[in-house]
């Protein structure tokens, strides 16, 4: 089959690849219809997460058809599903307080060490992301082995087309835990950093939850002008003070809650940020935290702190008394997506959410490579690339 | 110990078996006196002259289907991945033959039997006498807090393999026994809340199991 493949820093391909098959009784084979590319792809694109190895199959935002089962599948041939890219078992502690993200039995017991050693306590599972998480062939392709079938992929209506489902998978989940995780107050004022996808559908669902006012930051245009649609106010961090417009913003209180859906690939020119940029280039493990450093300060006292915005490493001058003395709430990770995904399909269903707005770019499979490319370089313009395979050229 | 043995002694520690004299006992991982009551096998420096490996794991599954797997000693070869065969040697069950695997593709046979056996709680055993390698281990099951399931330890006394430098060798090819238990267990873990064992080939023939298939 055709899959895209990571060889390096900003060195990906579209290459044949042996075909997936059944490997243990959970799964599932998905012949995929739908797949999109990441902010967190950009990390492995960027080369800034560790444990990638040449020719490992990205792509963790998928849909597509089932095509084989394993004896304990409980899906059906022939069946539409979007798949999590959480990879989670159902049976562990975590799975059943539905912290999915933290399951412990999807990552391969050997693969365990490299993270529990960076983070304390090992990752769970996730497709295409590194040998972190597993090193999961990824949905970027024609084929993929989802394990745990029984637990992660939902099935969706025929009457809904793959691009309004098919980010059930991450980034709308992931913008809903976002807001949730932000605990918002139907009188509060939100700052949401960076208006990418999960940016994006941060500010929605906070309007959908009930925040007086949002306000989106990012310098470029064209998804500023995307937020704005949505209903937020908007920064532009290059020509306006962020800090000083937050607090004028919210009457000199300081915004309620704060969310960075950045991470660690922050833009910037500010000496911070340059310095962090130097460091990770050299790839000492540091992370670009900007963002979150900007947040911290610029949240009210006794307000809360959301990040989905991925972290990896290491960061210096973190403003830990900010977080101390202001008595923040931090609340963060990668998205427990199966506890949301019927939730969400509901209000897809409903119309509550528009899942399409920011999609700018469909291409077939073949030219993922540009799509990267153009995702990374023209981020302005390209907002959101759905790759399709089997589509004409 | 010729080099071929120390390296088997690593890979026997890592299922519970312990090399080198059986003097010291798995008693010493049990503080019970002292102001610091963490388990023994947790202490930053070693009291006598072995080695302790041990480790916890909390199972989603009630105490008696644990113990039940782990006392039908065949059934360990799905989770230790040095372990070739386990074949039962009475009809108790209490002595079995472990075929380990050795460097170079080769095997050891560990005759084992079991010396403490308390249903749904402990089993604990050790190799032999005469046995090539000797060994110890012990693992036990007890209730975790509320819905959380059985709470797995497992403890193995061993003869460090050739030293602190033979340690470090060990560790490098993964085989530290330390290591090595942590695996075993996080397998049995796996087997036990999902049915199956994660892997992330994409085909059969990748998997670790077919490759341990395809060296037997
Ligand atoms: N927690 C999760 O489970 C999860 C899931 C998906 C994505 N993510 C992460 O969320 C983050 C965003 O993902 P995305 O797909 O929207 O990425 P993206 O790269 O498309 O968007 C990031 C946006 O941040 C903006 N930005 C950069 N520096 C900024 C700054 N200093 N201030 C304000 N805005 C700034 C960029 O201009 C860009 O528009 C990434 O880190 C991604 O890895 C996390
Ligand atoms: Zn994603
Ligand atoms: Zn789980």
């Amino acid at each position: 089959m055709k899959a895209l493949t990571w060889h390096g820093t900003k060195d990906v391909r579209v290459e044949s690849v042996p075909d997936p098959e059944i490997v243990n009784p959970r799964d599932a084979i998905v012949e995929v219809t739908a797949t999109a590319i990441c902010g967190s792809d950009l990390h492995l694109y960027d080369g800034v997460i560790p444990g990638m190895k040449a020719g490992d199959v990205l792509g963790h935002e998928f849909m597509g058809v089932v095509v084989d089962t394993g004896s304990k599948s409980t899906l059906k041939k022939g069946q539409r599903v979007v798949v999590p890219f959480t990879i989670s078992c159902g049976g562990c502690f975590h799975c059943a307080v539905q912290q999915y993200s933290a399951c412990e039995n999807s990552n391969p017991a050997e693969k365990q060490d490299m993270s529990a050693t960076l983070y304390g306590h090992p990752m769970s599972g996730l497709f295409g992301y590194s040998h972190l998480t597993g090193g999961y062939s990824g949905g970027q392709a024609e084929y993929v082995r989802v394990p745990f079938s029984d637990v992660g992929p939902i099935a969706v209506p025929d009457h809904l087309e793959d691009e309004k489902v098919l980010f059930l998978s991450d980034i709308l989940p992931t913008g809903w835990m976002a807001a949730e995780n932000a605990q918002i107050q139907p009188d509060d004022t939100v700052a949401v950093w960076g208006c990418g996808p999960v940016g994006l559908f941060a500010i929605q669902s906070a309007i959908v939850m009930g925040a007086a006012k949002v306000i989106a930051i990012d310098h470029y245009p064209h998804r500023l002008e995307l937020a704005r649609e949505l209903g937020a106010e908007t920064i532009d961090f290059r020509s306006t003070d962020v800090r000083e417009a937050l607090l004028e913003m919210s009457g000199g209180i300081g915004v309620d809650a704060v969310i960075d859906a950045v991470g660690m690939e922050a833009h910037g020119f500010a000496v911070d940020n340059m310095l962090d940029i130097a460091k990770q280039t050299v790839g000492i493990g540091a992370d670009r935290a900007r963002v979150i450093k900007q947040a911290l300060l610029a949240v009210r006292p006794g307000g809360r702190v959301s990040i989905p915005g991925v972290y990896g490493g290491m960061t210096d001058k973190f403003p830990l008394g900010a977080l101390m003395e202001k008595g923040l709430q931090v609340r963060s990770g990668q998205t427990h997506v199966q506890k949301y995904t019927g939730e969400l399909l509901d209000k897809i269903e409903d119309g509550t959410l528009d899942t399409t707005f920011l999609i700018s770019h469909r291409l077939p499979l073949e030219q993922a490579a540009d799509g990267y490319r153009n995702f990374k370089e023209q981020q302005d313009t390209w907002t959101k690339v759905v790759l399709k395979p089997g589509m004409e050229h | 110990m010729t080099d071929s043995k120390r390296q088997i002694a690593g890979a026997a520690a890592g299922l519970g078996l312990a090399v080198g004299g059986l003097v010291l006992g798995l008693r010493a991982h049990r503080r019970r006196q002292g102001s610091d009551r963490a388990p023994g096998y947790t202490a930053r420096h070693v009291h006598g002259p072995l080695d302790i490996a041990g480790r916890s794991v909390t199972i989603r599954r009630p105490r008696n289907e644990l113990y039940a797997f782990w006392r039908s000693f065949p059934n360990l070869v799905d989770v230790m991945e040095n372990v070739e065969r386990i074949v039962v040697k009475d009809d108790d069950g209490k002595r079995s033959v472990w075929t380990i695997k050795a460097p170079g593709g080769t095997t050891v046979d560990v005759e084992t039997e079991v010396v403490e056996d308390t249903q749904d709680e402990r089993i604990a055993w050790r190799s032999v006498e005469g046995s090539d390698i000797e060994t110890q281990g012990e693992v036990s099951f007890a209730d975790a807090p509320g819905d959380r399931g059985t709470r797995v330890t497992l403890v193995v006394a061993y003869d460090p393999p050739g030293g602190k430098a033979g340690k470090a060798i060990a560790k490098l090819f993964m085989r530290e026994p330390q290591v090595q238990a942590r695996h075993d267990l996080k397998r049995f873990k796996m087997l036990m809340e999902t049915g199956e064992i994660a892997t992330s080939a994409s085909r059969k023939e990748n998997t670790r199991a077919a490759e341990k298939e395809k060296a037997a």
